[in-house]
């Protein structure tokens, strides 16, 4: 690909689904604009190049925007597709891998999003436990492989990863612990931090954890 | 692949199963249909989707795949050599995939609360649904299919919802075609074609699989 080609990101900087973006680029080695959104008051840049759902992540390439988190991390994949491939090559190993990214986004985010807006004292009605079940099932479909993508990083592991910063704050307004409940994900999210294109796509729990109390004091839950 | 066994575990009035339908009906692929029931699951159906339990599966050679966009996915990378469903180019592919998420998160949804609801909350899904519809006459064009002069990914994602428009009408007492006449005009061209007319099923009949559903919740 040519050294002048033009890649931004609009995103903000705590989003778990703009994180995935962040990683794949890493992961692909591509160099890229990152321009921080305030979805409170959106910019003309971002309602014009997602003017269907005016949301972030928005990966923007030689002008031409991609929206979705798992659509940009597809297309990431086929574009710059000489270098850390994060989809087998085989149809059925494939289709597994979307469906258990598919399964993080029904189940994880979708819950993530109502653990956020959800007062501490509602948490365990609001499904604490099927959350912390859903977090297990991830721990058996990983089993004894180092990254659900086998040997490297793939796409269901893009898919998971971000939340590695985003347990912390789960763990506070849950009450739980990853380390006691979880122990095999634990490991598994310190394993893929010292990779450096998770690390330097992560941002930092404690600050998402005061992002998260701001966030949650503004909607009134907290 | 003349020795290949597929089955699809389906309930006949999905829009979802009609997807798969669809996209096997497109590729020319013999299958076994297999009704399953919901309210008493069948042994097969948690065998192939433990985590879901849900429809369709498709089982191709013994070995599941579940959730209907990532079967139609399934399919046409199999069955590559006929009838292609995305197109070749990236980022045309991404649109093919932004789109027929967007069936997934608008039309499903918005379409589910105007035969749930009631008051102001189906109105609402009936605004939501009919905007949602006007944005996909917008992304259609002048084309003839979404996929251009052929079916495509977006087109399978959502001619099936096609069967479940008189249900939504009744009930919401509205008309679909009134406020989208292009999108009824693209579904008929549709349903022109073999492959659709015949994974499709009976919108009266669908109707009445909503009006049961609606007694057995307790709708009205």
């Amino acid at each position: 690909m040519a050294a002048d080609e033009q890649v931004t990101l609009l995103d903000t900087w705590a989003s778990s689904i703009g994180m995935r973006v962040r990683i794949a680029l890493a992961e692909k080695g591509v160099k890229y604009e990152f321009i921080e959104q305030d979805l409170w008051n959106k910019s003309g840049l971002l309602l014009q190049m997602n003017p269907v759902h005016k949301k972030i992540p928005v990966l923007v390439h030689n002008g031409k925007p991609v929206c979705e988190s798992l659509v940009i991390v597809q297309y990431i994949d086929e574009v710059w597709k000489d270098k850390a491939p994060l989809l087998p090559s085989d149809p059925y190993q494939r289709a597994q891998s979307r469906f258990w990214a598919d399964f993080v986004d029904k189940k994880i985010y979708e819950h993530g999003r109502k653990i956020m807006t959800t007062k501490v004292e509602d948490q365990e009605a609001a499904g604490k436990k099927d959350f912390i079940d859903t977090l297990k099932l991830m721990e058996g479909e990983l089993g004894d492989k180092p990254y659900f993508g086998g040997e490297t990083l793939g796409y269901v592991d893009v898919a998971l990863l971000p939340y590695c910063c985003w347990f912390y704050t789960y763990e506070n307004i849950l009450n739980f612990s990853l380390e006691a409940d979880c122990p095999k994900l634990n490991a598994y999210c310190k394993r893929c931090l010292q990779k450096e294109s998770v690390s330097k796509s992560l941002e930092d729990p404690k600050k998402i954890y005061d992002f998260a109390l701001k966030l949650r004091k503004k909607l009134g839950v907290e | 692949m003349a020795s290949d066994q597929v089955t699809l575990l389906d309930l006949w009035a999905s829009p979802f199963g009609m997807r798969v339908r669809l996209a096997l009906a497109e590729k020319g692929v013999k299958y076994e249909y297999s009704e399953q029931d919901l309210v008493n699951k069948g042994a097969l159906l948690l065998q192939m989707n433990p985590v879901h339990k849900k429809i369709p599966v498709l089982v191709h050679n013994g070995k599941p795949v579940c959730e209907s966009l990532i079967i139609v996915q399934y399919i046409d990378e199999v069955w590559k050599d006929k009838a292609p469903f995305l197109p070749s180019d990236p980022y045309q592919r991404a649109q093919s995939r932004f789109w027929a998420d967007f069936v997934d998160k608008k039309i499903y949804d918005f379409g589910r609360k105007i035969w749930t609801e009631k008051g102001e909350d189906q109105e609402a899904a009936k605004k939501g649904f009919i905007d949602s519809l006007k944005l996909l006459e917008g992304e259609l064009g002048d084309k003839p299919y979404f996929g251009g002069e052929t079916i495509g990914y977006v087109d399978i994602a959502l001619v099936p919802f096609y069967t479940w428009f008189y249900a939504y009408e009744t009930i919401g007492n509205f008309s679909i075609e009134a406020e989208c006449p292009k999108l009824i005009g693209y579904c008929m061209r549709c349903l022109k074609k073999e492959t659709v007319s015949k994974s499709l099923e009976d919108p009266k009949k669908v109707y009445d699989f909503v009006v049961m559903l609606r007694k057995k919740f307790g709708i009205e």
